[in-house]
């Protein structure tokens, strides 16, 4: 029994990049999350999967405190980062989500900024006068980073909006990059995009994952399976079953997870 | 024989049926040919109407425009007495009196608008859009008589002295404190468009795809942060058309300025000074003007107003358009 | 406990500044909406001292004379806007019926584009227009040559209103109706009109809220009488013109008067506004 128990879920592990400990989330009265305990570890991909409404999305919104900002949405628990409730009193949102970067499940490029100034666009809150070799450095380290430097170099002053789906979300990438978090959240980033495109976005995960922790959100199974070292499967707002990826579809041990995985439900 | 009067009947009532058919078909298509008929006039009287209200100005301005010519614009001697007319003093009036209401009213009715769409929740924001939106139902006659008795006297006490005595060194701000002038007629001018600027802001910033601040914060923008760039760079066309929508309000704007400016045809340095504008010397003047060339000068008056109008709202209106049909184009 | 990568005092600076300005446009709201309370708070005090049953039932007083009332101007009002509606209201829901029976046709465009474009030509120039057709042909002022120059600005915000309306009723319940075999245009009559008929009654009276409150297309086509007046074809006093041309005057007994016309002028404007968005159910998106 306590065997089974251990298989189910992936034990917290206190040494990961971010811990999460009985996190339940709201919208208005609908309970979205119930008691969630996982951790991701450092310089892992982690997938988060699930079939529509099981709180995938709210879990990966609460891991840089994204969830509040939706009017009537609120959540209650700790998540650690790095040891630091990011939910205690005295933390300020802004704070965390310069250390926790997010990528969106639609490109959402600034449509009135260059390409450059979009990759820019969280460096220049945080320091207020940056040198102009600095900035065009970090430019292109990120977009060097997101696999879009080859593309855009000879027209960084081109409206973000110009470029193509994927292009887009590979910018989206690399401004996310740029504030240089050291965890990047990505919630169904590839769900708007071609297989191409998404083929670009899966190769790119496992790049950066050798200096990111990065946890994913994706719908696409056969995502999961290619990208992630974890995964965690979710239902009805709980937590299912949580472990290495190989294990969770080629041998999962609840019933829902099977029946999910081989395309019973959802 | 039989089943031959019986095909016969059945013929024939398939005849008759038919028949009735047809009529009825007729009858609906005559209704509906006599229904878009009466539509399609209705409709296009709106047309006539906006065709015939620049025909009859132009008409009437005729005499004016033919004997003074673009000089009528450019000079600012205002004498019916002698016959003479030039308009600049209410053109300068006009145009002065707007801009002390637009720099008021752009930065009160972004605060507004953005208290509205990013501040406010719902429930509390639906209510103040109802408040601002009552602002703007006050019929501008009311307004008029508050100004002269409330506001204006404020003004003469309180701000017009302290502008003079910390500004004076600035033309704008000299001689004698009064309730009626530009600066008084500007203010009223100012409450009067807020409500219509803030309330096409706050339209244009709620179609800000929430996505586009979720981006903003989730780079580590403050709330301030995320509003500089994400919803006031995504909202700037229809901003600048909601500034536009409230000059034309400001420029066409009658019976308040008519009771605040002072209506003196003179182009005064000081803000504190009367003056008059477009539409307030027509207010005042029309009713009374005695000769033939007088009224016609008051008209033409009226065709630069309208003319005016005209192609802001045009304007105003394009740009305000553009933002929805960005809108749309990324739903898509 | 060290959760932020940045200097202290960055974000320090970066909150306070958010903070701040983000508290600026709270105080922009508060102070937009003082006049409102100012205004009406002016007009219950100073108004409410000279509203009695006089007021509602007398003439206008000479000057010098205390008391009088506005009784011909309340019932000019009524008249002008009555009529103007009788006028405006067929022909503006006429209309928008058809720009919404028609809307990608090119001439609908057009018609729509000058409705937007008389939404904002100034009201005194729809007076001027109104008096070069109507009161210089008919030899002076009169009252149906001020209801016509209402209704010309109450013809757009109905044919606007009246088009939007429509526009949202669902394409199914046209389709039923024309699957039943009734006409198009009893279709457009009956069924489009009646389940958009709450919506365009909202536009109308916030049209009519919208002309009560006008004074400057008034002034040289109703003009203003002094007398007690019903005639359609001579001069008639309006609350507005009344206030107006008491709130200019010289005499503090005319300004008196003013402030209760003003009083009773917006209660019957606001009333309407209020009533409006009561009925419809919350604050519906104004015509303004």
């Amino acid at each position: 029994m306590v065997h089974r128990r251990a298989g189910k879920i992936r034990a917290l592990t206190m040494a990961d990049k971010l811990i999460v400990r009985r996190l339940d989330a709201w919208f208005k009265n609908v309970q979205a999350l119930r008691d969630i305990n996982l951790s991701f570890p450092e310089n892992n991909v982690t997938a988060i999967i699930g079939p529509s409404g099981c709180g995938k999305s709210t879990l990966v919104r609460c891991l840089n405190r994204m969830h509040e900002v939706v009017p009537g949405a609120r959540a209650e628990g700790e998540v650690l980062l790095d040891g630091e409730n990011i939910y205690a009193p005295a933390v300020d949102p802004v704070q965390i989500r310069r250390r926790i970067g997010m990528v969106f499940q639609k490109p959402t490029p600034f449509p009135t900024m260059s390409i450059e100034d979009n990759v820019a666009a969280g460096l220049t809150l945080n320091r207020i006068s940056l040198p102009h070799a600095e900035r065009d450095r970090v430019i292109e380290k990120s977009l060097r980073q997101a696999a879009l430097w080859e593309e855009v170099k000879d027209r960084l002053r081109r409206p973000g909006a110009s470029l193509s789906g994927g292009q887009q979300q590979r910018l989206c990438v690399a401004r996310a990059l740029a504030v240089e978090p050291e965890v990047l959240l990505m919630d169904e980033p590839c769900s708007a995009l071609d297989p191409i495109s998404t083929a670009r976005i899966e190769e790119l995960l496992l790049d950066l994952k050798t200096s990111y922790t990065i946890v994913i959100v994706t719908h696409n199974m056969q995502q999961a399976a290619r990208t992630a070292d974890l995964t965690a499967f979710m239902y009805q707002g709980e937590l299912i079953e949580f472990g290495d990826t190989r294990q969770i579809f080629t041998n999962p041990v609840r019933r829902e997870t099977e029946d999910y995985i081989t395309g019973r439900f959802g | 024989m039989l089943s031959d009067l019986g095909t016969s009947v059945a013929e024939n009532v398939a005849v008759i049926q038919r028949e009735q058919r047809r009529i009825r078909v007729h009858v609906r298509l005559f209704g509906d040919r006599v229904f878009n008929l009466v539509t399609i006039a209705l409709g296009s009287t709106i047309l006539l109407l906006l065709a015939a209200l620049a025909v009859v100005l132009i008409v009437k301005s005729t005499p004016s425009i033919e004997k003074f010519g673009l000089s009528f614009l450019v000079t600012s001697d205002w004498d019916p007495v002698n016959d003479v007319y030039g308009a600049l003093p209410f053109i300068y009036g006009t145009v002065v009196s707007s801009a002390i209401a637009l720099l008021i009213a752009v930065p009160m009715s972004l605060g507004v608008a953005l208290c509205l769409s990013e501040m406010a929740p719902d429930w509390l924001s639906r209510r103040l859009g109802f408040l601002v939106d009552l602002l703007a139902a006050i019929p501008s006659v009311v307004y008029g008589l508050w100004a002269i008795f409330v506001l204006g006297p404020w003004l003469r006490d309180h701000v017009e002295s302290s502008l003079g005595t910390y500004l004076g060194f600035l033309p704008i701000f000299t001689g004698p404190h009064v309730s009626v002038g530009m600066l008084t007629a500007g203010v009223v001018l100012a409450i009067m468009v807020i409500p219509y600027i803030s309330s096409v802001c706050t339209d244009v910033f709620r179609l800000v795809p929430q996505t586009q601040r979720e981006a903003a914060f989730a780079l580590g923008a403050t709330r301030w942060e995320m509003v500089r760039m994400a919803v006031l760079p995504y909202g700037l066309t229809g901003v600048i058309g909601a500034i536009i929508l409230g000059l034309g309000r400001a420029l066409g704007e009658t019976i308040a300025v008519a009771m605040v400016i002072g209506n003196s045809p003179q182009i005064s340095k000081s803000l504190f000074a009367p003056a008059a504008t477009l539409a307030s010397v027509i207010a005042n003047e029309f009713a009374e003007a005695t000769s033939d060339m007088y009224v016609s000068a008051l008209i033409e008056l009226g065709l630069v107003l309208l003319g005016v109008g005209i192609v802001l709202n045009v304007i105003a209106r394009l740009l305000v358009a553009a933002v929805a049909q960005r809108r749309f184009g990324e739903e898509r | 406990m060290e959760l932020s990568v940045e200097s202290r005092g960055n974000y320090v600076y970066r909150k306070a500044k958010s903070d701040l300005m983000m508290g600026v446009t709270v105080a922009a709201t508060v102070v937009t909406l003082l006049p409102l309370f100012l205004i009406l708070g002016y007009l219950i005090v100073k108004g409410a001292a000279s509203v009695n049953w006089a007021f509602f039932t007398h003439m206008p007083a000479p000057v010098g004379e205390k008391g009088g009332g506005m009784a011909n101007a309340i019932v000019g009002t009524l008249e002008v806007v009555a009529i103007a509606c009788m006028i405006g209201v067929p022909l503006g829901i006429g209309a928008g019926l058809y720009l919404a029976e028609n809307r990608g046709a090119r001439y609908s465009s057009a018609i729509r584009f000058a409705a937007d474009v008389m939404m904002g030509v100034p009201s005194i120039v729809v007076g001027i227009f109104i008096y070069g057709v109507v009161v210089h042909p008919m030899g002076g002022f009169s009252a149906i040559a001020g209801s016509i120059a209402l209704a010309v600005i109450m013809i757009p915000l109905v044919t606007r209103t009246t088009e939007e309306i429509i526009v949202l009723i669902p394409h199914e319940l046209r389709e039923a109706s024309l699957a039943l075999g009734v006409p198009q245009w009893r279709t457009s009559l009956s069924v489009i009109v009646r389940s958009a008929m709450s919506g365009i009654a909202t536009g109308v009276i916030l049209a009519i809220a919208r002309v009560a409150g006008e004074t400057a297309p008034l002034l040289f086509t109703a003009f203003g009488n002094n007398f007690f007046s019903t005639s359609v074809a001579q001069p008639i006093s309006t609350l507005t013109v009344q206030v107006y041309t008491y709130a200019i005057s010289p005499f503090p007994d005319w300004q008196r008067q003013a402030w209760a016309g003003a009083l009773v002028l917006t209660v019957i404007v606001l009333a309407l506004e209020l009533g409006v968005r009561w009925f419809t159910g919350g604050p519906a998106k104004s015509a303004h």
